[in-house]
């Protein structure tokens, strides 16, 4: 018994220190492994005992470590392990790969397979996800395994949009009656991460109405067909929420209160992104009350923020002081937003910026150095800074900042320190050897 | 199967015997015995592929002492050009370095033979019928180069060739380096930074094959060498050449070395040996530039190396030079190395070092993003002058690898390795495979967070939009404030710049805030993955020395973590996959093994 674990374990191990390319071998070739393993002394066997009467337990135990393609191959070997195979502990949890030729260069989970798991182990599933790529079809093969899973009850189900979001070309009829199978049959739904999907208010009702009580994570970015009413209804009765994730537009003064009401959970993590949709957009601003109310309500929870603006969009935005802990400029942001983080973002953490106009953000580092006591990490792409401010900036954050991601371009040079110097200097402040992000020349 | 002769040839060679040379300067000089009995004659071939010069060509010059005679060949088959992925201005660029080079060496009576076949084909031919006792040839480090001269060197045994390769496409011996690393290659620039500055020291260039040095090696050359030999026309390759403008890029090793001399005058002017600040001139193709003449090899890296260092020490009153003065020599390098072992480099699948991304298959996208029609000028702009010039900054290749791959389309980097590869005169197989893995983060633990945004970069490189102009002279008329983003000019503005957008001009292809915010995320993930962290930062869920074992790791999948992560991440029990699970693994190995 201990030696089939053992040569196992000397299989996994074998495995993983072999090359990594001539890790899939044939099919026979694994077979006969196991057969191997199970008559070590070749075809005579020893009469005495047989693998074949293996505790369920054990044999279990040794499946679980074994991938799904392991699993298979053993299950050729004898009817026992082959009864082992269809244990219902071994298929809580499954990962739906759904590409085409076409249009992905992985490959997809075999329908044979996807047949077999729906007949013989939809009641066993607990934890799903779909991996769709880009294609129509990959979609809409999702939304019929969904819309078969009439006997499970899942705990997680994730729709994954491996490329270009593809549940949004479906009609949307059809993909909320998928989904709205797995709400109403699951009744313990505790995560749903359903981003880039055209989900709307009336399927969300379904959702509060039968997972109300377990549900803990909700992800859903950019779904344009859900409104402010729709998600202020699951933050009202899903009152167990701990993580939740959305588009600005969706975020609103009553969702934060009802987030943050007496019988709601401390939450622990918001996710907001903040996208234009078309140029020259209004954005509507959300009351300093509100975000006080959330962190007196939650003291611990994580802001984080996404913008992906134009710099004449920010008008709204770190106007007033705002519990952000995560933020990422993913386009050029200005110097006058960069000044208003150091104001009001005392609660900062990570701070990306992927560009800034021109000038240099001296003073705006100084001052988020300044302000923001809990910046643990910085990341600056083309940006400019220069040389003696950014010492400055380290020399006050010293040793906290665990991250320092700045692109070597971002540096100017000045009368005080070249580029040479500036890496022994930021090295000194943080105790560790630092280097600039060093970028390609031909 | 690789020799280098440089320092020990007599103890190696014991039937070779030490020379005074000629020139005045003392090195070892090997010659079979017989031959000084003048028993046996020594009729050498030279085989040029990369290296298309005669300065600093080692190989060619141990090949050419005490030979009787000397034929330097290129082969190429004609059948192929045309086929071939590599476009017209590459081949033109290849052509005009024979050129050059027959030019060149008419100069010391010799000429270039250019051959028509397949070296397997040929070689056997030419040693029958040249009576041939040496080949010579500049080593290559790319894996199926040297598979090719393997093969080669088999045939030349069985026809009791001696064969002399020796080193000079790149400053290092890339073997040596791979060994001070134990076995592996380097796989970040900081890592490989640290091997080079503790390698000896690069070796002088070898002299120019001068008319001194050839002495009495002479070449037969018959009356129709032009007919049977000569570098051939575009138009013999089968390229349609009408109305073809004249090369931006002229190739061959005079222009190469007027160019160097060019590059070191400016930098002397200006006696600042800092990267130069990016500015709205520095898209333009310069005359100093010179990465697709130490692509062919029409300029020795070395001779680069060593007029850099000379300058500086010069300039800088004899200070010694810092790694950083060699950039531009260093990246290549780097990517050389990372090669050399790996014949999948060019590929995601069976690629041990390449992270494997879930890349969308688009051939429209790929089409609109290489022809220029995404309908983001800075994008098109770039793209049409990678076209028309066989030349683009780097920042500008850059921002069209980012746009392609994880910033916009989410196509993969092998496409934009092709479509380099047809287009681009400096692209090498190592260095274009590289920089595209590069600049997709695919490899090299990049940080992904930097992406360009198609509209704010270029307009942050050129405000006035010059560039644009120059190269969509359909978008010449529109003012700065629109040229960058046409789409949101207002109709009036559009009809009085004579181009409509959607008609004249087409639409942009995405929506940039909306693609990046997916592909951000993405990559987010696929690297939280790999480098099992589950945090919320961004910038940590990039493996590195510091990162790998921080906050949250572990967490096995056990039932407590299966439903809501503390990282806001869906999780799923699953173990990972194997392959997801070797990689991981191999991540932390390299991370190990990276640490300095």
């Amino acid at each position: 018994m201990f030696r089939v674990l053992f040569l196992f374990h000397l299989r996994m191990k074998r495995r993983l220190s072999s090359d990594k390319e001539n890790s899939s071998s044939s099919c026979e070739e694994q077979t006969e492994f196991f057969k191997r393993v199970l008559h070590p002394s070749g075809d005579s066997g020893d009469q005495d005992f047989s693998w074949a009467w293996l505790p369920q337990e054990i044999l279990l135990r040794v499946l679980q470590c074994l991938s799904l393609l392991d699993r298979a191959f053993a299950s050729q070997v004898c009817r026992g392990w082959n009864q082992a195979f269809h244990m219902p502990e071994l298929w809580r949890c499954f990962e739906f790969e759904l590409n085409q030729p076409a249009s992905s260069y992985l490959k997809a989970t075999h329908p044979d397979l996807i047949k077999q798991i729906i007949q013989r182990h939809a009641s066993h599933l607990q934890y799903v996800s779909f991996k769709v790529d880009s294609s129509t079809e990959s979609a809409e093969a999702a939304c019929d395994i969904l819309s078969q899973l009439v006997n499970c009850s899942l705990k997680t189900l994730g729709l994954i949009s491996t490329a270009r979001p593809s549940f949004m070309e479906l009609p949307k009829s059809h993909f909320i009656s998928a989904l709205t199978v797995v709400f109403v049959n699951s009744k313990s739904l505790s995560s749903l991460k359903i981003d880039d999907t055209p989900v709307d208010d009336p399927s969300l009702k379904v959702l509060v109405a039968n997972n109300s009580d377990t549900l803990k994570l909700l992800k859903m970015s950019s779904c344009p067909h859900v409104s402010p009413a729709g998600i202020l209804c699951v933050a009202d009765q899903c009152h167990g929420l701990r993580e939740l994730a959305l588009n600005y537009h969706l975020l609103s003064d009553e969702l934060l209160l009802a987030l943050s009401s007496e019988k709601h959970v401390h939450l622990e993590h918001l996710r907001i992104d903040v996208v234009s949709e078309n140029p020259g957009q209004q954005f509507h601003t959300i009351k300093k009350s509100s975000w006080e109310a959330m962190v007196r309500h939650s003291p611990k929870f994580s802001l984080v923020m996404y913008f992906f603006l134009y710099e004449d969009e920010f008008g709204p935005f770190f106007r007033n002081e705002i519990p952000v802990t995560h933020l990422y400029f993913g386009r050029s942001v200005s110097k006058d937003v960069l000044g208003r983080v150091g104001m009001n973002c005392p609660r900062l953490i990570e701070l990306v910026v992927c560009a800034n106009g021109l000038r240099p953000l001296d003073e705006e580092l100084i001052r988020i150095a300044e302000r923001c006591k809990h910046l643990l990490a910085i990341g600056l792409g083309e940006c400019e800074v220069s040389c003696s401010a950014f010492v400055e900036f380290v020399k006050m954050c010293g040793r906290r900042l665990s991250q320092l991601s700045i692109m070597e371009e971002v540096l100017i040079p000045d009368h005080k320190y070249s580029l040479d110097e500036i890496h022994w200097e930021v090295s000194k402040h943080l105790g560790r050897v630092w280097f600039p992000d060093m970028m390609h020349t031909w | 199967m690789f020799q280098d002769q440089s320092e020990d040839t007599a103890a190696c060679f014991p039937g070779f015997l030490f020379a005074a040379f000629r020139g005045s300067v003392k090195r070892p000089v090997f010659a079979p015995l017989g031959d000084i009995l003048g028993v046996m004659v020594t009729n050498t071939v030279h085989w040029f592929r990369k290296g298309l010069r005669l300065h600093d060509n080692p190989s060619l010059r141990d090949s050419i002492v005490e030979a009787d005679t000397l034929r330097c060949i290129y082969i190429l088959d004609p059948w192929f050009a045309g086929s071939s992925s590599v476009g017209i201005n590459r081949w033109r660029f290849l052509l005009q370095c024979l050129e050059d080079l027959d030019a060149n060496l008419r100069k010391l009576n010799s000429r270039l033979f250019v051959i028509r076949g397949q070296p397997t084909d040929v070689f056997p031919r030419l040693f029958k019928e040249w009576k041939i006792t040496r080949l010579s040839y500049e080593y290559d480090s790319e894996p199926f180069g040297k598979e090719r001269d393997a093969a080669i060197q088999k045939l030349a045994r069985e026809a009791g060739v001696e064969v002399t390769v020796r080193i000079s496409h790149t400053l290092y011996h890339l073997d040596k380096i791979i060994e001070m690393n134990g076995g592996q290659s380097p796989l970040t620039y900081k890592r490989f930074q640290t091997l080079i500055s503790r390698m000896d020291a690069v070796e002088t260039p070898a002299e120019t094959i001068t008319a001194d040095i050839m002495g009495r090696c002479t070449t037969p050359i018959s009356d129709d060498h032009d007919d049977r030999f000569g570098v051939p026309s575009l138009e013999e390759l089968g390229f349609d050449t009408e109305g073809l403008p004249s090369a931006v890029w002229p190739g061959g090793e005079t222009e190469a070395l007027t160019r160097l001399e060019r590059h070191l005058e400016r930098k002397a002017w200006v006696a600042n040996f800092e990267r130069p600040r990016m500015n709205a001139n520095s898209l333009l193709a310069s005359p100093t530039g010179l990465s697709p003449y130490l692509r062919f090899g029409c300029l020795s890296c070395r001779i680069f190396y060593f007029k850099l260092t000379d300058l500086y020490r010069k300039v800088k009153k004899n200070s010694a030079p810092p790694l950083s003065l060699y950039g531009q020599l260093l990246w290549r390098e780097f990517f050389y190395t990372a090669a050399t072992n790996n014949p999948r480099f060019d590929k995601m699948e069976g690629n041990p070092i390449c992270v494997q991304m879930p890349w969308d298959r688009n051939p429209q996208a790929l089409a609109k993003w290489a022809e220029g029609r995404t309908g983001f000028p800075w994008i098109d702009a770039i793209m049409t002058q990678l076209r028309q010039e066989g030349w683009i900054h780097h920042l500008a290749r850059h921002a069209v690898a980012c746009f392609l791959t994880r910033g916009d389309l989410w196509v993969s980097w092998e496409e934009g390795v092709k479509v380099f590869e047809e287009l681009l005169l400096d692209a090498d197989w190592s260095v274009n495979a590289g920089s595209w893995m590069w600049l997709s983060c695919s490899s090299f633990f990049q940080q992904f967070f930097h992406c360009y945004c198609p509209v704010g970069f270029g307009r942050r490189t050129d405000p006035n939009g010059d560039y644009i102009r120059r190269y969509l002279p359909v978008l010449r008329a529109f003012p700065a404030k629109y040229i960058y983003d046409p789409w949101n000019a207002p109709e009036s503005v559009q009809k009085l710049a004579k181009c409509m957008i959607g008609v004249h001009y087409p639409k942009p292809m995405v929506n940039h805030a909306e693609a990046s915010r997916i592909n951000i995320e993405r990559m987010k993930q696929i690297y939280q993955q790999l480098s099992c962290y589950r945090g919320l930062g961004l910038l940590a869920s990039v493996p590195s020395n510091s990162s790998c074992n921080g906050d949250g790791a572990g967490g096995g999948p056990g039932d407590s973590s299966q439903e809501v992560s503390g990282a806001g991440m869906l999780t799923c029990p699953a173990p990972l996959n194997p392959r997801e699970l070797i990689c991981c693994l191999w991540l932390l190995l390299l991370l190990m093994s990276q640490h300095v």
